[in-house]
């Protein structure tokens, strides 16, 4: 049976962040940190390597979490969650989470190995990546997941040639408990999506794509509506996988029924970084956005028939 | 070495609201609510409360007035997008006197 959706109102009112944080206006990060400590709660310890969500929590000798946080280095979260888990076991407490929560630098190239390894050994925690496509604290220079064709302080002259790294699918080729994918443009689903998680035992991931105003050019206003936009034109994909089985979330399931997807260059337009990208590119990217969703359907249909 | 000497050796840092200073100075617009078009101000019952959930900063409270906590907005106008009857407006921050900021 589907557990019930979390709703606005349902959501816990305590805040487990505080204002004043170095956090950019419009941080997508900042918005998945709030509501996803809701789920978490105090009684976790969050390992975290460099990234911003280290320059969000601040400076000593203030920080804005109000949950413990251990900062690692940057090629060792999943290592050192892993650390972390185990000296809770040798306490005998099973009831503090261990929730790694790292950047899609630190996940996708720095971390990985470390990430590998944890998965494989079937540790019992909670990664989560927040994906804003670049290292964007250090002054938005190219990442494993950065889309091709995206302009960085390193890929300034027609953009990011390579593709973006499928981290997720990298993680569910290990077939851990649980990998779900996310959006700062849909916190309650982050919310559910880690109360679930971490119901669980083992190896949990959930990536989450978070908008970024200054490294992908735009206007922090609408920071949700593009990270939404994301999610609508099929270009980002929500889903969860348990058992190896793959279910498209809510606001990725509602596209299967529509004929035609809303055009991706819509999504493209509203941010300064694709401007490098040719109207042929836009083209071949919506085919592949076309191809994939294809693909869903006709497992949809095949499933069901 | 007894637990004593160690907690001189670890920085762990206090959890508390300022850590990047008022950081309401960043702003450059500011928003601006109409109770009016405000869903729960205007129905009394709470409902909707979208500006607090997108709000990344902690900075809107989930009251049936729902205010802003000025001195540490940083103005990025995401609850003024996200709003769903349009109840909240930018408003230049050079349009209010410093009257309206005591």
């Amino acid at each position: 049976m589907e557990a019930k959706k979390t709703q606005i109102l349902d959501l816990c009112d305590e805040e487990l962040v505080h204002p004043g944080n170095r956090g950019c206006a419009g941080c997508g990060l900042n918005i998945l940190y709030r509501i996803g400590l809701k789920a978490i709660g105090e009684d976790a310890i969050l390992v975290v390597p460099p990234s911003c969500l280290t320059v969000v929590q601040g400076l000593y000798p203030i920080t804005c979490s109000q949950v413990s946080v251990l900062n690692v280095t940057f090629a060792s979260t999943a290592a050192a969650a892993s650390g972390v888990r185990a000296a809770l076991r040798a306490q005998n407490n099973d009831h503090t989470k261990v929730v790694a929560w790292a950047g899609d630098g630190g996940t996708a190239d720095i971390g990985l190995q470390a990430l590998s390894g944890a998965i494989e050994r079937g540790e019992d925690i909670l990664y989560i990546c927040y994906d804003n496509e670049a290292y964007m604290n250090t002054g938005v220079q190219r990442s494993g997941t950065t889309p091709r064709g995206v302009l960085t302080a390193n890929t300034s002259i027609g953009g990011k040639r390579e593709r973006g790294k499928d981290v997720a699918a990298i993680v569910a080729a290990h077939n851990p408990a649980y990998v779900a994918t996310c959006s700062a443009a849909y916190p309650l689903d982050f919310h559910d999506k880690i109360a679930k998680a971490l119901s669980m035992k083992g190896f949990k991931y959930i990536h989450a794509h978070t908008p970024c105003p200054p490294g992908w050019q735009m206007e922090e206003r609408i920071a949700v509506s593009v990270a939404r936009l994301a999610v609508t034109t099929g270009l980002y994909v929500l889903y969860e996988i348990e058992n190896g089985q793959m279910k498209l979330s809510e606001p990725s399931a509602k596209l299967l029924g529509k004929k035609k997807l809303p055009p991706v260059s819509q999504y493209m337009q509203a941010q300064g970084r694709f401007r490098a990208l040719t109207p042929a590119d836009i083209d071949s990217i919506q085919n592949e956005i076309d191809t994939k969703w294809a693909g869903y359907r006709r497992q949809m249909t095949s499933a069901a028939a | 070495m007894a637990t004593d000497d160690l907690r001189v050796l670890t920085s762990d840092s206090h959890a508390g609201p300022g850590d990047a200073g008022r950081t309401g100075s960043w702003r450059v617009l500011r928003p601006v609510i109409d109770y009016a078009k405000c869903a729960p101000a205007k129905s009394g019952k709470p409902s909707c409360f979208y500006c607090w959930l997108y709000c990344p900063d902690t900075v809107v409270s989930k009251t049936l007035q729902p205010q802003i906590d000025l001195t540490y907005c940083k103005g990025c106008g995401i609850c003024a997008e996200e709003c769903p009857p349009g109840a909240i407006t930018m408003v230049e921050e050079s349009k209010f006197s410093d009257e309206d900021n005591r």
